[in-house]
């Protein structure tokens, strides 16, 4: 079975795609590697091979957590299964 | 695993390299020309042109000669003819290299010219480089070899699978007794906590969080926006990575989940402390942390890649990785080992990791790597601010 997305820990917010073709309204399937789970989630954007995905809603100053860890701040609503980057997510250093 | 040996060249001081150079060595950015003639005349031999050299004061200064004794001095460098525009300066830089007992000599451009200099220093190289073709290999050990580490153009595939594939060779390698060294302060902005937790004493944390708070004020003091496009860089934003906190934590994944640090190094500074994990204060540019380490005596570079950074250098061998499977496509040319197998879960963390150690040996008894293969030679010295 094919892996389209990976999470780091069971706490994390989003998941990375490593695959090159995920689609809007696909159904994906992902691996969390903390526990050595299966997952499944629906795409509502078109992600590329390397971005993170929402893995639920999340609101503007909300913390995005990978690793499970404090990795930035949301800055616009982002709901599950949306490409989280630059548009929707800062930093809060510097 | 069983304990690998290598085949490696056993210098006078008794540190063991994996390369056989003879470089010629410029002291300052006036004696590129005629360190590069001298290479181009003794065939097989290395020049290291580089900007700088004239006018540095205090550390800056301290750092430029620590940077040049550093590479003069490491084991994969067979012999060494500097070559500076005054006496002075260039006798500093053969004087500290002399210390190592390789055979080491300057000359100075001024009262002599470029012609005659040239026609000197070739001399020497040629007698320097015939001596060194017969150095041969000898059987080495880990607890022998010094290895460096420093990710590039990164994304999330690295923080994923190619910089812990680095950290598991790193928990592998450091209870064998290897001597190991990561760096890139600001890279770890987001995850220095967790960075100072990984010091095996407070003295080592203490020392970290100093460095690290250090190269904020440069920051904070330089910076005109919140350093978008220059940390994260325009390639990791392109591979998905958002923040500098994202990227740090995907960074720390090269010193593995056991190993901890024993020491902090100045740039360039070689570890005194015996073997095990180093940090070492540097900057987060790929080919200036390699020259730093190659200066503190490294002698193998690690180096995880994501968008697929390029860099090599000219006396420390840099075996490049990628998880990312479309750089393992398409530069291909760049990447001496795929391991975007444990994204697809083909492939496991610790399987990659035993194949990481398996190309580092062959590196050291002589492979080529794909940096070597294709001439990068990239020598880029570190400045600390403007010159008097």
């Amino acid at each position: 079975m094919q892996t389209h997305f990976i999470v780091h820990d069971k706490t994390d917010t989003v998941g990375v795609v490593v695959v090159e073709d995920v689609k809007p309204g696909q159904e994906l399937t992902g691996w969390l590697m903390e526990t050595d789970e299966t997952i499944g989630l629906k795409a509502l954007d078109a992600v590329p091979l390397g971005h993170k995905i929402a893995l639920k809603e999340i609101h503007p100053g909300d913390t995005v957590l990978k690793y499970g860890n404090d990795v930035g701040r949301a800055v616009n609503d982002i709901g599950r299964g949306r490409h989280v980057h630059v548009h929707n997510m800062k930093t809060k250093r510097w | 695993m069983a304990r690998p040996e290598f085949m490696g060249y056993r210098r006078e001081n008794g540190r063991v390299g994996i390369r056989n150079h003879v470089v010629i060595l410029p002291l300052d950015d006036l004696s590129n020309a005629a360190a590069e003639a001298v290479a181009n005349n003794i065939k097989g031999t290395l020049a290291l042109p580089h900007a700088y050299g004239r006018l540095q004061f205090g550390e800056d200064l301290e750092l430029h000669f620590r940077t040049l004794i550093g590479t003069g001095s490491n084991p994969n460098v067979a012999a060494c003819v500097v070559i500076g525009i005054e006496p002075g300066w260039t006798g500093r830089v053969v004087d500290g290299i002399a210390k190592t007992g390789k055979p080491v000599v300057g000359f100075a451009i001024e009262g002599n010219g470029d012609i005659n200099t040239i026609a000197s220093a070739s001399r020497k190289a040629q007698e320097f480089l015939q001596q060194a073709s017969e150095k041969q290999r000898e059987r080495c050990r880990m607890e022998e070899l010094f290895i460096s580490t420093k990710c590039g153009e990164s994304d999330t595939t690295s923080g994923l699978a190619s910089c812990p594939t680095v950290g598991n060779l790193i928990d592998k390698v450091d209870v064998m007794g290897a001597t190991t060294c990561f760096g890139e302060t600001s890279e770890i902005t987001g995850a220095e906590a967790v960075c100072a937790s990984r010091a095996a004493t407070k003295e080592a944390a203490d020392k970290f969080m100093k460095a690290f708070l250090a190269y904020q004020e440069v920051i904070d003091r330089h910076k005109t926006n919140d350093l978008s496009e220059s940390q994260p860089t325009k390639g990791n934003i392109a591979g998905g990575l958002t923040t500098i906190e994202e990227k740090a934590y995907g960074n720390l994944q090269k010193i593995g989940k056991k190993a901890k640090f024993i020491d902090v190094l100045l740039p360039a500074e070689a570890p005194s402390k015996g073997a095990g994990l180093y940090f070492m204060d540097s900057s987060s540019a790929a080919a200036e942390c390699v020259t730093l380490q190659a200066a503190a005596g490294f002698v193998v570079h690690l180096f995880p890649t994501g968008q697929g950074n390029v860099i090599g250098n000219p006396i420390e061998p840099v075996i490049k990785l990628t998880a990312n499977p479309k750089t393992a496509r398409t530069m291909g040319e760049h990447i001496d080992l795929d391991v975007s197998g444990i994204l697809r879960r083909e492939m496991t963390l610790d399987e990659a990791g035993d194949r990481l150690i398996d190309i580092m040996i062959r590196t050291c008894n002589g492979r080529l790597t794909c940096a070597e293969a294709l001439g990068h030679r990239e020598f880029v010295l570190t400045k600390l601010y403007q010159s008097a």
